[in-house]
């Protein structure tokens, strides 16, 4: 009996086979490196976020207002009070036209106008914050002759206009065109025929584009820098400076006192909390029945 | 797919006048439906409208600016508030500097992560780290600014900057000391970290829609994997690619919070990736607050103005490189 002879593979793989092998994994690990790295960051913001924030989130810190400069204690209730303001405020104002303009951009299609409007919208979402805020600076500061929270909505407000727009025309366009059709062969006018059939059916994808808008100008800072200002005490009106939680973050990090940046570290969990929670929601409590897959 | 045609009645017959062309078409029939199309109408043209107050406001404001010191105020190099003389080039090249830093250190992290995405993860890892980068993109500007400032700097200055600048400081001039941490590499650095969000999501979407035909077809001709992606793959996303690359390049431009609390906030044009500098956003944001008179307030806004310019110009062009590749993988 002899012992079996292995036999020589069929194609052997040469030299330059095994290389191109070796560095086709080289580099798809590579890729694998990269994608590392970019998640790196996020772990470490929310490692240092939950460390040096956690320890300064007491019940004081949500209701009272800044403690004076070097003295311990104090909060951010001003801040958050503030913010949510502000926030609402810019929803008031913004969102009616938003959505108005963006079921009109949905509705006119393809028209000169539509497209031109479209472009500029688009071109609109790029615009740095902060010429927004210089812009407000000189439209609305200037004429009411100093910083306000109206100031601070506006500001906002602008920012929100060309988000939800967008995310409010491709919602609508979801919609069946035989519902559209439906109604209006039953004799609606076309009026009735988007408040009472296309608006309620892409209202779900509509609420998660105002969400996640929300969201966003809930975490701008460099807007309001010049327009609601900031405010250490609880603030009487809308014509008056307000606080917001990341205009006092941008504030308390700048600071060289200690104990500031510390409520800069609880501010920021806070801030990041809100954000989130606020993204979240729109990515899992909603979602469009005609979104396609 | 052809658009039914508008059922009769609603669309009145005869050629439509321009000004009716520029609204829906059933801005011809009754009453109710047209002041419903005009009303639309003028929610549309207030977007447009706000973007012409936006130019005209901004650039009336920088006029004394412009007048005083013309087409020189962008060459300038001395921006000095309390003598008077504003030039522009300190700012211009901080804000140059940094973006293309981070484009540096983004493009390919983001590339290799798309590509990690859509050719090799599978499906239990590919979720959660696109999840993760979606939540990165939702992290406010400040909170970045406010890590960067009592983590990334220090660790930048100790672990980078200065071994780099000891051992070759003296010869390249790039790197060259003291290591002040707040400097036009922190800024590129986080602003890196804060765009690699966009690029790569765009990106994912651009590779994602490469036929897969085309990649099978490269292995079925023996192509290893990477080949497939390198040599296939890439090449049909590239237009794609770009445009998400200058999308993130108009972000980069404008971002104003992060970058002003690490880049040192020096109105100089430094040589070193060490030294500190400035953006045009972060100008805005120091000085624009305690600007003491009308000439400094016009030569901010003038800045303003000119940052406006350039990311109209840069998202316009990422825009239409998007929106052609968009058009060539719908059909």
């Amino acid at each position: 009996m002899t012992a079996p002879q292995h036999a020589a593979p069929l194609d052997p793989l040469s030299f330059r086979d095994r290389r191109r092998r070796i560095s086709s994994r080289v580099w798809l690990a590579l890729t694998g490196v990269a994608a590392a790295l970019t998640v790196l960051p996020l772990l470490l913001i929310f490692f240092h976020l939950l460390r040096a924030g956690l320890g300064s989130l007491n019940p004081e810190f949500f209701t009272s207002v800044p403690a004076p400069v070097g003295q311990p204690g104090g909060g951010v209730g001003n801040g958050v009070l503030g913010t949510f303001l502000l926030v609402g405020l810019a929803g008031a104002m913004g969102l009616p036209v938003a959505i108005g303009a963006g079921v009109y951009l949905a509705e006119a299609e393809g028209g000169p106008m539509a497209n031109g409007i479209r472009f500029i919208t688009d071109v609109m979402n790029g615009i740095p914050s902060i010429v927004i805020g210089i812009f407000v600076w000189a439209w609305v500061v200037v004429a009411m002759g100093g910083f306000s929270a109206f100031a601070g909505g506006v500001a906002l407000a602008i920012m929100l206009l060309p988000m939800v727009t967008r995310t409010t025309e491709e919602m609508v366009r979801l919609v069946p065109r035989e519902m559209k059709e439906g109604a209006l062969a039953l004799g609606f006018t076309r009026w009735r025929t988007t408040l009472g059939v296309v608006l309620p059916a892409a209202r779900s994808g509509i609420l998660t584009g105002v969400l996640i808008a929300l969201a966003r100008i809930a975490g701008e800072t460099a807007p309001l820098l010049f327009t609601a200002f900031g405010n250490p005490f609880w603030s009487a009106g809308l014509g008056e400076p307000i606080a917001a939680l990341p205009v006092q973050i941008f504030q308390y990090a700048i600071s060289p006192f200690e104990e500031q940046h510390k409520q800069a570290w609880a501010a920021s969990l806070l801030l990041i909390a809100l954000v989130l929670a606020m993204n979240l929601a729109a990515r899992f409590l909603i979602r469009s029945p005609y979104r396609s897959r | 797919m052809q658009p039914v045609p508008e059922q009769a009645g609603v669309l009145a017959t005869g050629t439509r006048s321009f000004a009716s062309r520029l609204l829906p078409r059933y801005a011809q029939g009754n009453v109710a439906d047209r002041s419903y199309a005009l009303a639309l109408g003028a929610f549309g043209l207030a977007i447009p409208v706000l973007f012409a107050f936006i130019v005209v406001r901004v650039g009336v404001a920088s006029w004394p600016a412009i007048q005083r010191f013309g087409l020189g105020f962008v060459g300038g190099t001395t921006w000095d508030p309390v003598a008077g003389q504003f030039g522009a080039l300190p700012f211009i090249f901080g804000t140059l500097a940094s973006s293309l830093l981070a484009l540096l250190i983004a493009v390919p992290l983001s590339i290799g992560l798309a590509i990690f995405l859509t050719e090799l993860a599978p499906r239990w890892l590919a979720a959660p780290i696109a999840f993760g980068t979606e939540l990165l993109a939702a992290i406010p500007s400040v909170v970045y600014g406010l890590w960067a400032i009592f983590v990334l700097v220090p660790w930048l200055r100790s672990s980078i900057q200065e071994p780099v600048a000891n051992a070759i400081g003296d010869k390249v001039g790039l790197f060259a000391g003291p290591a002040y941490g707040s400097s036009i590499m922190a800024g590129g650095v986080i602003l890196a970290i804060m765009i690699v969000p966009f690029i790569s999501a765009v990106s994912r979407e651009v590779l994602a829609a490469v036929p897969v035909a085309q990649r099978e077809a490269a292995l079925a001709l023996g192509a290893t994997r990477w080949e497939m992606t390198w040599q296939v793959v890439l090449p049909y996303a590239v237009p794609g690619i770009i445009g998400a690359i200058i999308l993130g390049l108009g972000r980069a431009l404008g971002e104003t919070m992060a970058i002003t609390m690490v880049i040192g906030n020096r109105a100089e044009v430094a040589t070193s990736l060490f030294a500190p500098g400035a953006t045009m956003a972060s100008v805005l944001a120091n000085e624009f607050a305690e600007a003491s008179d009308d000439l400094h307030l016009a030569a901010l806004m003038s800045i303003g103005l000119l940052l406006f310019g350039i990311t109209i110009v840069v998202n316009s062009v990422a825009r239409f490189l998007v929106w052609r590749v968009s058009l060539r993988g719908g059909k």
